[in-house]
């Protein structure tokens, strides 16, 4: 009866410590109650922003010159910076060259073309070294229906981010013996609040009331059930958007079968599911060739299409910069320059919708500059 | 009387004598012989039903009302095992479920709706994976083909997906390394991928399709879906009249929903195939109209192509039973009963080119009952 009595007190007491221990640790993992992803970027002399541009390879050059020539007639106050990013070898690793580097952190933002990964052994993908080196912890990916192109979808309209750093695609895999892989799907709070504080700030930015988390804690109730946790304690800071959670499986289905229910809504998922679904919307409006995507980052963003670089095309000057040129319209509002991008953006989707200049791949006899030309026209 | 018992003898014994050989060497060489029968007791078959959470029971009456019209010779053993926590009094739940895996093991057929998972961490893995992992009904099927006269937004839609059901990300595998960073393990193995890519292969051969197709994401997870997509295509070099190539997953996604035309048979790990399923069954109208089916070596189960408990619609007489019926006819046909199958599924195809009576999902406005009873007119009026 003693003994008990003089356990009693200290087990609670260690008890009720517990959950304040647990508290304070949560605490000061939050790094990210102020403002994730801001663009810091300062002005030339001269009035400008200065941006990296990699022009990429196949059709890159074409697409760049065709953007670089439809900024010139909105006067938009960006001047270009040429970043070569072919990459070298350092001590065994694919890597960046250091002048690129140097570039992009210098100037915060970026501009990039298709780039083609040299086929061969080691070659870590171009992207995922530019992702990794800078950081770029989201992936944000809007798909919005183009009036000029005909798909069996009319009016969508979503918003789509994707972690970018970890998940899936963490690279930690092992063989471990002959015949049986391990990979790792890595889910951290950190990685995660990250993201999703990004995207309830993206919510309200594009004036979006709802954000939904897609998720599979069905199954991986662990790691996803971590992603969707760390939403719903995030979701707490911004109590005039809309949060929910839908199941991958659900998501999927509901999308494909009727996309307008997600125009009012921003998606956010772990790397796997993102980068799935987010192809996907692609697909309901008709390919990557009209959609742009962002890859933001706490100090540098890179904008980019994510199209491939076409080398059978390449030169011919039949390439489409559709993809290319709506990235630039996110990068102008991530630099908050949003009315050169509200106006250009207005001119390449009338000039879409007309139909009389579009492009190969969009069933038009156009070539890359006379798209542009009539962009032009039209500012 | 006698020759009967004595034919059952020997058929036990066969199957006994047979047993420990499969086991002993499983070497993947024959898939063909995990097509099998079980035996057919006083002239019918028992099959397990499991109706599942959601639409389950009233999807799963419809079934069992238009067989008995149909005479076909089975006899149900129903275990109306449940996932959610409420459904059963405490401590039934696991029990219930043991029940249903015994009753596949011994029945080594199964007809079944799907079972809810909470996502609650507290909550039981869930019963879907458990079951097929616990009877190693590796190969998940699920048919993707328009109905004709239900129009949806894409045409001539005729894709199959072969999921692999018992490893990959659904493994169960995680752990948190320390507060707030958690590893969820994915596993590939060589023989499973091998088993999978051979069912693949042969169900391709059986069924007159030209194509298989491997998705997968090697380029970035480089050796365990490079493993996949490797061993797929080695194995396609077995089986020169069919046509490999390989897609990864999120272009994949993106044909699907562009030119799913372009697809035939699908050979992918176990969370691509829970993705491709339920954008496939989107193309061709939901659901509700998708059949599959899960084969083992030892045990065959029927559900619903595209997963979905439909909790939200439950007891409101809205369900679609099409996909459970259609599985219910995949069953017969494993079973030899083609002329029950051909019937069976004339009908339903019947009422829904016809279009008078259709459930909510397909646009119309009838009730489960009112559809069931217009596929046993149908019926009816065809004999």
């Amino acid at each position: 009866m003693l003994a008990t009595r003089l356990v009693a007190p200290t087990r609670s007491h260690v008890l009720r410590a517990a959950p304040r221990a647990f508290g304070v640790q949560l605490h000061s993992q939050r790094f990210y109650s102020d403002r994730v992803a801001k663009f810091h970027g300062q002005k030339n002399s001269d009035g400008k922003y200065t941006v990296s541009l990699i022009e990429g390879d196949g059709i890159g050059p074409e697409i760049s010159q065709a953007v670089k020539d439809i900024f010139e007639a909105a006067k938009t106050p960006i001047a270009w910076e040429f970043c070569d990013v072919t990459p070298i070898l350092k001590d065994g690793k694919t890597a960046i060259p250091d002048a690129a580097i140097e570039s992009i952190q210098k100037n915060k933002v970026a501009l990039k073309g298709p780039l083609a990964t040299p086929v061969g052994k080691g070659h870590v993908s171009l992207n995922l070294t530019l992702r990794r080196t800078f950081n770029l912890f989201a992936n944000l990916r809007p798909c919005r229906s183009v009036a000029g192109f005909k798909t069996p979808y009319d009016n969508v309209d979503t918003v789509l981010i994707r972690e970018n750093t970890e998940g899936e695609y963490s690279g930690i895999e092992h063989v471990v013996v002959d015949g049986v892989v391990q990979s790792i799907k890595l889910i951290t709070r950190e990685a995660s609040e990250r993201v999703l504080r990004f995207a309830f700030q993206q919510a309200q930015e594009i004036g979006r009331k709802k954000v939904r988390v897609v998720h599979k804690a069905t199954i991986m109730k662990m790691s996803d059930g971590l992603f969707l946790k760390t939403a719903q304690e995030v979701a707490k800071d911004y109590p005039n958007i809309e949060f929910d959670a839908e199941l991958l499986d659900n998501t999927c289905l509901k999308m494909v079968t009727d996309p307008i229910p997600y125009n009012d809504k921003v998606l956010v998922m772990p790397n796997l599911y993102g980068d799935i679904l987010s192809d996907m919307c692609a697909g309901l409006i008709g390919g990557l060739g009209l959609t742009p995507s962002g890859n933001i980052g706490d100090e540098c963003s890179i904008f980019e299409a994510v199209h491939g670089s076409a080398p059978d095309i390449a030169g011919k000057g039949l390439a489409n910069p559709t993809a290319l040129l709506l990235s630039s319209m996110m990068m102008l509002r991530h630099m908050s320059l949003g009315e050169y991008a509200d106006k250009i953006e207005k001119a390449a989707f009338d000039t879409l919708a007309e139909g009389k200049y579009l492009t190969g791949d969009l069933g038009g006899k156009a070539k890359t500059h006379e798209f542009a030309g009539a962009i032009i026209d039209k500012l | 009387m006698l020759s009967r018992n004595s034919t059952r003898a020997a058929q036990s014994v066969l199957r006994a004598a047979a047993q420990p050989k499969v086991n002993a060497a499983r070497s993947f060489a024959t898939v063909q012989s995990d097509i099998f029968k079980p035996t057919k007791y006083g002239g019918k078959y028992t099959v397990t039903l499991i109706p599942g959470d959601g639409i389950g029971a009233e999807v799963a009456e419809s079934v069992k009302t238009i067989f008995k019209a149909d005479n076909v010779p089975i006899q149900w053993e129903q275990v109306d095992v449940s996932g959610l926590d409420d459904a059963t009094p405490t401590g039934r739940t696991e029990d219930l479920f043991k029940e249903s895996v015994s009753s596949l093991r011994r029945n080594k057929l199964g007809l079944k709706g799907i079972l809810h998972t909470p996502i609650a961490r507290s909550g039981h893995q869930s019963f879907n994976v458990a079951m097929r992992q616990e009877l190693d009904i590796y190969a998940s099927i699920s048919l993707i083909k328009n109905i004709p006269g239900y129009e949806t937004r894409h045409k001539n839609v005729d894709l199959c997906i072969i999921r692999e059901n018992t490893e990959g990300e659904y493994s169960g595998l995680e752990h948190q390394s320390v507060p707030g960073v958690v590893e969820s393990l994915k596993i590939i193995t060589r023989a499973k991928s091998e088993r999978i890519a051979k069912f693949a292969f042969s169900f391709a051969l059986a069924n007159n399709r030209k194509k298989v197709t491997v998705i997968h994401k090697a380029n970035i997870m480089k050796l365990a879906d490079g493993l996949f997509r490797s061993t797929v295509q080695q194995v396609g070099k077995e089986y020169p009249t069919i046509e490999v190539n390989d897609m990864i997953v999120d272009n994949a996604s993106m044909q699907c929903v562009s030119k799913p035309q372009q697809f035939d048979v699908m050979v992918m790990p176990n969370l691509y195939g829970g993705i491709l399923s339920n954008i496939g069954a989107a193309l061709v109208g939901g659901p509700g109209i998708v059949p599959g089916c899960n084969m083992g070596r030892d045990v065959a189960v029927f559900e619903p192509g595209c997963r979905h408990v439909g909790l939200d619609i439950k007891g409101k007489d809205q369900a679609n039973p099409t996909a459970l019926i259609l599985s219910g006819t995949m069953l017969l046909r494993h079973l030899g009963l083609d002329e029950h199958a051909t019937r069976i599924s004339q009908a339903i195809y019947g009422v829904i080119a016809e279009g008078k009576v259709r459930t909510p999902d397909m646009g119309g406005t009838s009730t489960t009952h009112e559809f069931t009873r217009a596929i046993l007119d149908k019926m009816e009026n065809s004999l």
